[in-house]
């Protein structure tokens, strides 16, 4: 299953496992990493899974649609790698993706 | 409050799910147990009219977390349990069968009940409702192309119901009692523009129209209305809405006014019982009222706040209330409440199926209902936190970024 890690907005880091198939979001929220709320469950609708992806791995992990640019354009101290994290859908490629979570989602 | 050392969770729904989460977070050291009668741990709901009736998220996608997480977080999950009993002098619960669990803080997130139809024949196989995921398994199997569905409610639930229903091929008449879809939550405007995309899919609607009675046999074969007229089917859904279950709080004497009367800080007229989520009636900051909500954001604040308060951590910041509807490929998205409103401006155009429709009260927003229009949404739900009022001609006008609208507005 490709690993995952999740750094805390305190540096803690979180490394999870996480099935193909299910999203970014979800290794989080279902692991009890907090600092991803994901209110909407990944229906990308509140905007409160918010993560920046490690630049090595912005590529990989693609461009965000126009909803979701629409939607991180009202988050909290949005950077280049911005993404939600309900939109990326994890992949074998994406074994060893680092992300790291914003202070607050609110 | 450091001496809670044993909190009682009633109801294992999203909002006591995520009060026993909340709790771990903030530090809370003591028992949690969390009590649930249905056969589940926590799962989300909003997916169960759409992605998990339409067959495309798994049950594991469903629950809010693996059944080992709470475990993990040392909460006790009782799921299958009821609670029959509450004891507010001995400050205890007792189970069905008997067994008895002392608490110093009692949480209830019963939720709510489906409102069955109150007609003859609502009995009979094939009458379906839809308010836990066993329904939805129980719904599934016969949701199939060809089939004749009635939907009787055009709420959320019943236009979602129906969006998939056309999506999977099935013939779908939608009975609505009001002359309109979606008339206790959304203006004449927006209800027309959904009619428009439902009908444009081939949904039939019967509106001021009223189910007198199913007929049939051994399983549904029609439902005949109050004028005498016949719609034939195979399957009905009846989504008219839900009731707060508030038979615990009742029996126990707490102050129940359609739904578990708290104060701000969840708490009910017992101080050692909190009530969260569907089945609360809570001071809306925003209003200057009182309301019962029935949305995940409701669930979500409420467990929040609970486990804030016996922590004993500061109060959180409180947002609009807000939901969503997806309905084909639109999403809708509202924040706020637009009940009492006396004016509407519209931003967009309905014709390219992206536009939002802003209600206000003497020049404040009230609300936002945004279809395929995100940025007015989350503009919008931050603009009705901060009590905004805003210029209607500044709200249509296209040529700005609505971030740029709200900036101003805000300034």
């Amino acid at each position: 299953m490709p690993k995952i890690t999740y750094i805390e907005s305190n540096g803690k880091e979180h490394v999870i496992e996480v099935a193909s198939g299910m999203t970014v979001m979800e290794g989080a929220v279902k692991h009890n990493v907090p600092g991803i709320d994901a209110d909407c469950g990944g229906a990308c609708a509140c905007a409160t899974c918010h993560v920046y992806v490690d630049p090595a791995w912005a590529e990989k992990t693609g461009e965000s649609s126009g909803m979701e640019q629409s939607m991180l354009d009202f988050a909290n101290d949005l950077q280049p790698t911005s993404r939600l994290s309900c939109q990326i859908k994890v992949t074998d490629a994406l074994d060893g993706l680092v992300v790291r979570l914003p202070a607050s989602q609110h | 409050m450091s001496d809670i050392g044993r909190v009682v969770i009633v109801g294992a729904g999203q909002a006591g799910g995520e009060a026993a989460i909340r709790l771990r977070q903030l530090g809370f050291k003591g028992d949690i147990t969390l009590i649930g009668e249905e056969p589940l741990p926590p799962y989300q709901r909003p997916p169960l009219s759409k992605k998990y009736l339409s067959g495309d998220m798994p049950l594991d996608r469903l629950l809010l977390k693996p059944v080992e997480a709470y475990a993990e977080e040392n909460i006790t999950l009782l799921t299958g349990k009821k609670v029959v009993w509450i004891d507010r002098a001995q400050k205890k619960a007792r189970l069905e069968g008997g067994r008895e669990l002392a608490y110093d803080a009692l949480v209830l997130a019963t939720g709510s009940k489906v409102r069955e139809l109150p007609v003859a024949g609502a009995d009979l196989p094939g009458v379906h409702v839809l308010r836990t995921a066993g329904d939805v398994d129980g719904l599934r199997p016969v949701f199939q192309a060809g089939k004749r569905l009635v939907v009787v409610g055009a709420g959320y639930i019943g236009l979602e119901v129906a969006a998939v229903a056309r999506t999977l091929g099935l013939e779908v008449t939608v009975l609505e009692a009001a002359a309109r879809p979606l008339a206790r939550v959304t203006s004449p405007e927006v209800s027309g523009f959904f009619l428009d995309q439902h009908v444009a899919k081939g949904v039939r609607f019967e509106l001021s129209a009223q189910a007198a009675v199913i007929k049939g046999e051994d399983r549904v074969r029609a439902v005949g209305l109050k004028d005498g007229r016949e719609v034939p089917c195979d399957l009905v859904l009846a989504g008219i809405g839900i009731l707060p279950d508030v038979a615990l709080a009742e029996a126990a004497g707490l102050t129940v006014q359609d739904g578990i009367v708290v104060d701000a800080q969840m708490r009910t007229s017992d101080p050692a019982i909190f009530a969260i989520g569907d089945c609360v009636r809570r001071p809306l900051a925003q209003y200057g009222r009182e309301g019962r909500l029935e949305s995940v954001h409701n669930a979500i604040e409420g467990g929040k706040i609970v486990a804030a308060m016996i922590a004993g951590q500061p109060m959180p910041a409180l947002e609009a209330p807000w939901f969503w509807s997806d309905q084909y490929d639109l999403k809708l998205q509202i924040a706020g409440l637009s009940a009492g409103y006396d004016q509407l401006v519209l931003r967009g155009d309905m014709a390219k199926r992206a536009f939002a429709a802003f209600y206000l009260k003497e020049g404040k927003l009230l609300a936002v209902d945004a279809v395929n229009s995100p940025a007015e949404f989350l503009g919008g739900k931050r603009m009705i936190e901060r009590g905004a009022s805003v210029a209607p001609a500044a709200l249509s006008d296209m040529s700005k970024p609505f971030k740029e609208i709200m900036n101003a507005a805000l300034a």
